[in-house]
C-alpha cells in the first residue's frame, strides 16, 4: 500500500472516532437531561447555591456564600495555604460597586 | 494527473519523514500532548460551566446574608417579614446550614437544617428525605457514605458531635446518590430542630435567607431595597452566583491559567524551535530537490504536507484523547487540582457539552502557525541557489 493511502485511511479513522465521539455526546446529553431534571428538583428544594468542587476550605466550598475578603480571612495580610484557592478565585465582585452607591440618610 | 503529482509529493514527504522517524514521533508526542492539555481543558471548563448555568437557575432569585464587622453572621428571623412586604418578593424561607469537620476522617461535611418533602420520586436519591419536623434523622450525600471509616448506608446510624459535647445519632434514611455528586457529595441534610440542636443556633435566627422574587426583572430593584433598609445584609443575587462560576470556569480562571501556562511554554519551545530554521541536512535535502529539477512550489508543498501530516495527526489524536480523558475517565488527571486537600469530592460524571468554537480556535492557533513555522525557513531555503544551499 502507498504511504499516502495509509496516510487517508489513518485520518479517515479517526474521522469516523470523532464522528462516533460527537453522536455518543448527543446520546450522553440526552441521559444527563433527564437526570439533570431531578438534580435541578434537589437545588430547588434544598435552595443549594454551590457546587461541589472542592471541600477544604470554606470559601472554595461554597464560593458565592464567602465572605468578601474569603482568601484572606485570618487576617487582612495572611497569605492563601489552600491549593484549591489557587484554583477557584474569590466571587465575583462586579455588583458591590452597584450596592455600595446606595444613598443613605446618614449625615 | 495533477491529483496523482500531489499524491506522490505526499508520499515522498512521508517517505522523508519517516527518515527522521525519532525526531518526528517525538514531535507528534508532544504535540499531541500540548493539543490533550489545551483540549481537556476546554472540554472541562465548558462542562461544568454549563452544568453550574442549567443547575444553579434553580438556586434562590436572592439570598440575603447578615454581616458584621464585615464577617457572615446569622440573621434574625424577622426580617423575613419586613422583607416579605417589599414589592416584587413573593415568599421568604430561612436557610439553615453550615459546616461540621469530622476529624474522624478529616473531611467537611455541608449541613443544612430543612425538612423537605417532594423529592420522593426523585431518581438521585435512594431512599426519602427527612420530613420538616422529624427528629434524628439524615440524607447524606453518596460522598460521605463513602468516606466514613465504617461505611455508611441507608438504614445505619451516623453520628455527630454537638456544640455542647453531646453526641447526636441520627439514622440515615436517604442518600443522594452519585449521579448528582456535583451538588450534593458533601451533604447532609437534616431538619431544622436538629440543626439548631447540633450547632446551638439562637432562637428566631437563621444561617441566611432565601428571597424568591416572581418577575427576573424585579430582582436587582428588589437587592437595591433590601440593602437600603437594611445597610447590615449582603445580598447575593442569582446572576452573581452563577457569574462567580462563569468566572472559576473562565478562560482568565485560575484553574485555566494553572495548568494552561505549562502547556503553552511547551508550544510555544516547539513552534519556535521549528520557525528559527531548518537543520543542515533539511537544508541540503532541498538543495538536492532544486538540482534534480524540483520547482519551489514544489519543495513549498512537500514542506505544506509535512505540517500538515504532523499537526493534523497531533491535533486528532490530542482531540480524541481529551474527549476520552474527560467523559469517559472523569478527568483523572485534572480532577486533583480541583480537589486540592478535599477529602470528599463528587465523581465526575460530566455531561459531554461540546464547544466547537472553542475547538476552531485551538485548531487555528495550533495546527495553522505549526505548518506556517514549517513553510517560511523552508520557502527561504528553496529560494537560494541550490549549488549555495548544499555547501550550507
Amino acid at each position: 500500500m502507498r504511504r499516502s493511502t495509509m496516510f487517508f485511511v489513518f485520518t479517515a479513522i479517526n474521522l469516523v472516532i470523532m464522528a462516533l465521539l460527537y453522536i455518543q455526546s448527543h446520546i450522553s446529553l440526552s441521559e444527563h437531561h433527564i437526570l439533570r431534571k431531578d438534580i435541578k428538583e434537589i437545588v430547588k428544594t434544598l435552595h443549594l447555591t454551590d457546587m461541589v468542587l472542592a471541600t477544604d476550605a470554606r470559601y472554595t466550598r461554597n464560593p458565592t456564600q464567602a465572605d468578601l475578603f474569603s482568601a484572606f480571612q485570618d487576617y487582612p495580610g495572611s497569605i492563601e495555604h489552600f491549593p484549591t484557592g489557587s484554583v477557584i478565585p474569590p466571587p465575583d465582585m462586579d455588583s458591590m460597586g452597584k450596592l455600595i452607591e446606595i444613598k443613605t440618610d446618614g449625615p | 494527473m495533477a491529483l496523482e503529482k500531489h499524491i506522490n509529493i505526499l508520499d515522498y514527504t512521508l517517505q522523508s519523514l519517516l527518515r527522521r522517524k525519532f525526531k518526528n514521533i517525538g514531535i507528534i508526542m508532544v504535540f499531541t500532548l500540548v493539543i490533550f492539555t489545551v483540549s481537556s481543558i476546554i472540554f472541562l471548563s465548558y462542562s461544568l460551566r454549563q452544568e453550574a448555568h442549567l443547575l444553579l437557575k434553580n438556586s434562590p432569585e436572592i439570598v440575603v446574608q447578615k454581616m458584621r464587622a464585615g464577617r457572615h453572621e446569622l440573621i434574625s428571623t424577622w426580617l423575613m417579614t419586613e422583607i416579605r412586604g417589599i414589592p416584587g418578593v413573593s415568599d421568604v424561607e430561612p436557610r439553615y446550614w453550615g459546616y461540621y469537620y469530622d476529624s474522624g476522617v478529616k473531611a467537611n461535611y455541608t449541613i443544612l437544617g430543612i425538612g423537605a418533602s417532594g423529592l420522593e420520586n426523585n431518581k438521585v436519591v435512594s431512599g426519602r428525605m427527612p420530613s420538616p419536623h422529624e427528629k434524628n434523622v439524615a440524607a447524606i450525600g453518596r460522598g460521605i457514605a463513602d468516606v466514613r471509616v465504617i461505611k455508611k448506608d441507608l438504614g445505619s446510624i451516623l453520628y455527630l458531635q454537638a456544640a455542647d459535647n453531646k453526641w447526636m445519632n441520627f439514622n440515615i434514611v436517604g442518600i443522594f446518590e452519585s449521579d448528582s455528586g456535583i451538588m450534593t457529595a458533601d451533604l447532609i441534610v437534616i431538619s431544622k430542630e436538629d440543626f439548631k440542636a447540633l450547632v446551638s443556633m439562637p432562637d428566631d435566627t437563621a444561617t441566611d435567607l432565601a428571597v424568591h422574587v416572581s418577575n427576573e426583572a424585579e430582582i436587582p430593584t428588589v437587592a437595591r431595597k433590601i440593602k437600603e433598609q437594611f445597610p447590615d445584609s449582603r445580598p447575593i443575587l442569582r446572576d452573581e452566583i452563577i457569574r462567580t462560576y462563569d468566572a472559576v470556569f473562565g478562560w482568565r480562571s485560575g484553574l485555566i491559567i494553572t495548568l494552561f501556562m505549562g502547556a503553552l511554554i511547551a508550544f510555544i519551545i516547539l513552534a519556535w524551535d521549528k520557525a528559527t530554521g531548518l537543520s543542515a541536512e533539511e537544508k541540503q535535502e532541498i538543495g538536492i530537490l532544486k538540482a534534480i529539477g524540483w520547482e519551489t512550489s514544489d519543495v513549498l508543498e512537500m514542506k505544506f504536507w509535512e505540517g500538515l501530516v504532523i499537526s493534523l495527526t497531533s491535533f486528532m489524536c490530542g482531540i480524541i484523547l481529551a474527549y476520552i480523558h474527560i467523559f469517559f475517565m472523569g478527568a483523572s488527571l485534572l480532577a486533583p487540582a480541583l480537589k486540592g486537600w478535599s477529602v470528599i469530592y463528587p465523581e465526575f460524571r460530566l455531561a459531554p457539552f461540546i464547544d466547537f468554537y472553542q475547538i476552531a480556535i485551538l485548531m487555528s492557533l495550533t495546527v495553522v502557525p505549526y505548518i506556517a513555522s514549517t513553510i517560511i525557513p523552508s520557502w527561504k531555503a528553496s529560494i537560494t541557489d541550490p549549488d549555495i544551499v548544499m555547501r550550507g
